[in-house]
């Protein structure tokens, strides 16, 4: 096992951080090991995790010297540099309802509903890395949204690493609390390219009839590495419009634990992920019905090139409870050179008799048929690749409700899927 | 404009084209005509160089160049136009930017600088009332969806807006109810010019009603087996194509 443990701090927490980091430790310290036998582990090595961490210390430096180029997508921004807050690099303005407190400045009323809401979602004993998580918790976000308020403008929570000529760990740590019927939409947004591995773990706990737009995008690149965890809960009539993107990178995994505790819950789910070189990315979703009335719509696709491999491993479980459930998942992979990998899953665990339930996976390569033709109409083979590999995600791009990130993503999309080609700006021009 | 000499084909090893002769002319309307499996459509799909047809004799010629030492999309750039039998659904790409690319392609292999948007965006609006399609189709993914009929009004369209040398129209009238058959028959015929040919190639004699050929020829088994004029698809018309396969063989 890797040492990435950072020291207790006796000093400077609060105590219910301490008692958290004391039990964290405990149940690190006693999990196995994955390897390659572990079925969760199965495609995904931790090899990369095998060399000396160094705790992450604070940065002082400007928006150009970290190259952070994530714009600003919504009303209020936070940024944290390598686990850190940034204050002159945030934006912030006071929201009717809403409250957004870190861990180590909470208020004491605050602080409680930490302390008794925090870690009730995910579940450590399935979950190694939250339990390193807490170990070294020092810092995180609380969000809590007043019943009956509405956020039009998303919240953007930005989490930058920075490059270092040695690899260092970054806690990463949310809890969200929709109070009932409150609604808003929130971002998490990672990026870097350096030698930091993040975990990170979110936790998102919406009461009854709350509606939460949930943005996950992990555009950290290279030498990255990302081991994280959103957990869900859904109360009764609640509603989850999720997006995640991957970008592949050294080590990228999630684990996204939907669970549907309140009848009438729905989610909807869409997800990107794209990797070429020798980049891996893995997303284990797993959906928990365990109340009646409750519909999951998930979809994913990935681009896979180079001698990248990714993992998607879909599972969905109806409790014997969980009758009138309808749950869809749908997996879809392009891979576009011969040394790429795709190792998908779909799990369906039914025990109740009375479910709509639907699941597919597919693995293709460039529709022949579909260059031949844009060929024949004068487009050549390269633009024809790049505009075909576009359109096969566009449709989940185009889908999302906020216009900026649309407009962010088709941009960026355009650059990630010329930038192989030298005539890198003839092949983005018709990318829109 | 395009000179087919002994021209032999296989796909899958089979032998489909065995032994084609065809010159068409500028502004000629040529019509290739055949009993299913006889290889028309195999004509359209190797002068377009799909993959998985494979020339095996014979030689094309475009415009006095090699046309089958030349890249699909070489070949686009040159002015053949293959309107499809079946086109292809492209979910994700929208009509608009895919036309576009199109239209950009051609005209930067010809030296030209790509349309502004706005130019392009009237002559696509235009381009659709010609064929009577709907605006809201440029917006949507290309083919997605589309009925058989908007399929064949959207080949058109390109048609319009590549302003090819050479049309080559695969069984165009196909899954086309009258009213759709003569929208497509008048854009066909507002294209017709003294620089311009056609090759239709089509199963019934009905879309020749619309559209007159200069010429008419009879595929059987991989060869043209009688040639004519407009007369010929009448006689086909009436008489069926047992008479002229049997008389051949």
């Amino acid at each position: 096992m890797p040492e990435l443990l950072t020291p207790l701090k006796e000093q400077g927490s609060p105590g219910w951080l301490r008692e958290r980091q004391q039990a964290g430790q405990k149940a690190w310290q006693a999990s196995p090991w994955p390897t390659r036998k572990t079925e969760a582990w199965k495609y995904t090595s931790l090899h990369a995790l095998d060399q000396d961490f160094s705790a992450a210390t604070q940065s002082q430096a400007n928006r150009e010297q970290l190259k952070l180029d994530v714009p600003q997508l919504g009303g209020n921004m936070l940024v944290f540099v390598d686990g850190f807050f940034r204050d002159d690099l945030s934006n912030w303005s006071e929201t009717t309802g809403l409250e957004v407190a870190r861990f180590s400045a909470a208020s004491d009323e605050q602080a409680e509903v930490i302390r008794s809401r925090l870690g009730s979602v995910v579940d450590q004993g399935s979950h190694l890395f939250s339990s390193l998580n807490d170990a070294n918790l020092d810092e995180g976000v609380f969000v809590r949204l007043a019943a009956n308020q509405r956020v039009e403008e998303p919240i953007q929570l930005v989490w930058h690493s920075t490059s270092k000529d040695q690899a260092f760990a970054v806690n990463q740590r949310l809890l969200l609390l929709l109070e009932p019927n409150s609604e808003m939409s929130l971002m998490e947004h990672f990026s870097g390219q350096g030698l930091a591995f993040t975990n990170g773990i979110s936790e998102l706990i919406l009461e009854e009839g709350a509606r939460l737009t949930h943005y996950r995008l992990q555009m950290e690149r290279e030498d990255a590495m990302h081991i994280g965890g959103v957990h869900v809960q859904l109360g009764r009539n609640s509603v989850l419009d999720g997006f995640h993107l991957a970008l592949g990178s050294a080590l990228k995994r999630l684990d996204l634990v939907i669970n549907h505790r309140g009848e009438g819950a729905e989610c909807r789910l869409n997800g990107i992920y794209l990797l070429r070189n020798q980049e891996h990315a893995d997303y284990h979703t797993c959906i928990e019905h365990a109340v009646p009335h409750c519909s999951t719509d998930e979809n994913f696709r990935g681009i896979v090139g180079g001698k990248a491999r990714a993992v998607f491993n879909g599972r969905i479980h109806i409790h014997p409870q969980a009758q009138k459930t309808r749950a869809e998942l749908n997996n879809r992979n392009l891979l576009t050179s011969t040394g790429a990998e795709v190792n998908t899953k779909p799990e369906l665990e039914i025990y109740a008799d009375d479910v709509q339930c639907a699941h597919g996976a597919t693995v293709a390569q460039l529709d022949e048929g579909m260059l031949h033709y844009l060929r024949t109409r004068g487009i050549g083979a390269d633009e024809a690749q790049v505009l075909l590999s576009y359109g096969f995600i566009n449709t989940l791009v185009d889908a999302l409700a906020l216009a900026e990130l649309r407009d962010y993503l088709k941009t960026f999309l355009a650059e990630y899927f010329s930038a192989e080609y030298e005539d890198k700006a003839r092949l983005m021009r018709h990318l829109k | 404009m395009l000179k087919i000499k002994e021209l032999h084909a296989n796909v899958d090893n089979k032998p489909i084209l065995k032994g084609i002769d065809l010159e068409i002319k500028a502004g000629e309307v040529h019509a290739i005509m055949g009993p299913n499996g006889s290889g028309k459509s195999t004509l359209g799909h190797v002068l377009s160089g799909r993959p998985g047809y494979e020339v095996t004799a014979g030689s094309v010629e475009f415009l006095g160049k090699d046309l089958l030492a030349m890249d699909t999309e070489e070949r686009a750039h040159l002015g053949l136009f293959l309107a499809f039998q079946y086109p292809v659904e492209i979910p994700g790409v929208s009509n608009m930017e895919f036309l576009k690319a199109a239209v950009d392609a051609v005209r930067e292999s010809r030296e030209l600088d790509a349309l502004d948007t706005v130019t392009f965006m009237k002559q696509a609006r235009e381009a659709c009332s010609a064929v009577d399609l709907d605006q809201a189709f440029l917006k949507r993914g290309v083919n997605e969806g589309f009925s058989g009929g908007e399929k064949k009004r959207n080949e058109l369209l390109q048609m319009i807006l590549l302003q090819p040398t050479l049309c080559v129209m695969d069984e165009t009238d196909s899954g086309l109810d009258i009213d759709a058959l003569q929208v497509v028959a008048k854009g066909v015929n507002d294209l017709r010019n003294s620089e311009r040919s056609f090759l239709l190639v089509t199963h019934y004699q009905r879309l020749l009603n619309f559209i007159e050929p200069d010429h008419v020829h009879v595929l059987s088994a991989g060869r043209i087996v009688r040639s004519g004029d407009k007369s010929l698809a009448l006689e086909l018309e009436d008489k069926g194509y047992g008479w002229l396969v049997d008389e051949v063989a």
